[in-house]
């Protein structure tokens, strides 16, 4: 058997490698289905409609006579929930981050990092539920003007969705702050507090700025909680108690309807998705350059 | 740090400490809020009268039988197509994928696919299976958009696990012989298992709650059967939640949450499975 020493050449190996490039190139196509069919379609409607009337027009109307095709409206509803949430989940996220990470002893972590996970797990249309029949009524109680779908009931909604990533990702960024450093801090007569505001946040600051473009992303993405809650009236309104629409529930209220594909307003909808894309994706690439670029090693 | 007022310091720091263990009880005190909620409007109507019956104009008859079949399919059909695909994928670039620009490019493609929002795979899904392909609002056309939706999540799952097996056993495996696909096959794959499957599993359990695509493919119609082949028409439980929920009678609202509770029902029995099988991967390691 001297002479096979230097293995033969097998085919099946070779194959298995091929399916396995597939499969794995199958990630690579669906990005560029997704760019090449909202840039297809995108440029169907901007044919009809000028760029400049559909990303500065204060009226959005494409389901009503007169038609108007300005989105302000919606970037204007979407912002709004951005907004809303990040006041919710940003705070109450770095301080149960905190919470976690320095305080707490192991036995509570185990139980509240699982209560973390199953709040994260929960889908997203049974926060609209709950949005609808529990944060709306409580708000219509404290501001008798609160309309039934309104702003503030949705951002909230969508705040206490994200706060679970918000948190879990900043616990990870203050644990893997080492523990020399509080301890420095420490022996020098700091108290707890100052030693996590000046020692331990700001060395942890890339990854929960990471958390906080990664939570701001989600909002603008999420769909369900925000079609149910917020309504589906593009009032080009900052009031939070009224009723608004975000660029997400737009595309659902379409669908929902039966559009013909071709018609004008089948293509709002693939633009008001590659405007929601363009603006996630820059969320998300700039979330991981910053936790790349400015991660700090300690050695 | 000017002050000497070592009392005002402990002071601070005690208000810091129980400000943060408040805010924390308060994120755990709305999980448990919603579940009260939830369970409470929810648990009268939850019969096997709902469980039996199909979506209706009156609250008495409705249910949800065909939304939980409708799910089942959904999901059967998106884990025979997303996790070999995912599985193998990561295999690729964890085990044969030289480091270089190629393999960098498909892997900040895939990191960066699992933050494009639901609703733009639905987009996909509509554009491409439903219209180019013709699948119309099939359960194979739902399936098919649901594995894009997962695959990223798999993949990084299984890659993270694949990796976390210690090179010696490839080393040790190689130095007797074998070729890279018995490498994986007999070394690699059964020891990185757990770690595939917990990931696996908590993918799926997101394609059970996902509603925005399917909504937008069109799934959101009276559907009064069960489908009986991957060709045919279907709903889903969160489509049919969404649909409760979006009317104004209270009823409508209760049978929502009698849904809810039926789905949050089938995710936590995922969840655990999926926890179970992680602490016993743990601890076979040690």
């Amino acid at each position: 058997m001297e002479e096979q020493l230097t293995g033969r050449p097998r085919l099946g190996e070779k194959i298995l490698k091929g399916a396995f490039f597939c499969c794995a190139s199958i990630s690579v196509v669906t990005t560029i289905a997704v760019i090449c069919i909202l840039a297809f379609e995108t440029y169907g409607f901007f044919v009809e409609i000028p760029i400049t009337d559909f990303l500065f027009g204060t009226e959005w109307t494409p389901l009503l006579q007169p038609k108007s095709y300005g989105m302000l409206p919606l970037l204007c509803g979407t912002l709004m929930i951005v907004v809303g949430s990040s006041i919710v989940a940003l705070p109450v996220g770095i301080a149960s981050a905190v919470y976690l990470s320095e305080y707490a002893s192991d036995r509570v972590r185990n139980i509240v990092k699982p209560v973390l996970e199953i709040l994260a797990g929960i889908p997203t249309v049974v926060y609209g539920f709950f949005a609808l029949t529990f944060i709306t009524p409580m708000l219509q109680s404290i501001f008798e003007s609160t309309h039934v779908f309104n702003a503030a009931s949705a951002a909230i909604v969508v705040g206490i969705m994200v706060l679970p990533m918000v948190a879990s990702m900043c616990d990870d960024a203050l644990q893997s702050v080492p523990d020399s450093l509080r301890e420095g801090a420490y022996s020098l007569g700091a108290t707890s507090f100052e030693v996590t505001i000046r020692i331990v946040l700001p060395a942890a600051l890339s990854g929960i700025f990471a958390s906080f473009v990664l939570a701001i992303s989600r909002a603008i993405g999420e769909t369900m909680a925000v079609t149910l809650a917020a309504g589906a009236t593009p009032n080009f309104t900052l009031n939070p108690l009224e009723s608004i629409q975000t660029m997400t529930a737009y595309i659902v209220q379409v669908s929902l309807g039966d559009t013909p594909a071709g018609t004008l307003t089948y293509k709002t909808l693939f633009a008001v998705a590659a405007v929601l894309f363009t603006l996630t994706l820059f969320l998300n690439l700039t979330a991981s350059s910053v936790m790349r670029r400015f991660k700090e090693t300690y050695e | 740090m000017k002050d000497n007022n070592l009392n005002g310091r402990h002071l601070l720091a005690k208000i810091f400490r129980w400000t943060c263990i408040a805010v924390t009880g308060f994120a755990v005190l709305i999980l448990g809020i919603l579940i009260y909620q939830v369970t409470v409007m929810g648990l009268p109507w939850l019969d096997m009268q709902f469980m039996d019956s199909f979506p209706s104009r009156f609250p008495e008859r409705a249910g949800i039988k065909s939304a939980f079949f409708g799910t089942l399919w959904l999901v059967g059909l998106t884990a025979l197509f997303a996790i070999p695909t995912g599985v193998l994928a990561a295999i690729y670039l964890e085990e044969y994928a030289k480091p270089g620009k190629v393999t960098r490019f498909i892997e900040l493609n895939i990191a960066n696919l699992a933050g494009v929002p639901s609703i733009v795979y639905g987009i996909l899904g509509l554009a491409l299976f439903v219209r180019f392909f013709h699948l119309e609002r099939s359960v194979v056309a739902g399936a098919l958009t649901m594995s894009l939706l997962i695959l990223p999540v798999i993949i990084i799952a299984s890659k993270e696990s694949i990796k976390a097996v210690p090179q010696s056993l490839r080393q040790a495996a190689y130095a007797v012989g074998a070729t890279p696909w018995q490498v994986i096959r007999h070394h690699v794959l059964p020891s990185a298992i757990p770690g595939v499957l917990t990931g696996v599993i908590l993918a799926l359990s997101r394609a059970i709650g996902e509603t925005a695509p399917l909504i937008m493919m069109g799934a959101l119609t009276y559907i009064a059967f069960i489908p009986e082949g991957p060709m045919d028409e279907f709903t889903a439980l969160p489509i049919q939640i969404f649909n409760w929920t979006a009317r104004p009678q209270l009823e409508f609202h209760e049978l929502a949450s009698a849904g809810i509770i039926v789905l949050l029902g089938v995710l936590l029995i995922m969840n655990s499975i999926a926890v179970y099988i992680r602490y016993r991967g743990t601890r076979s390691k040690m």
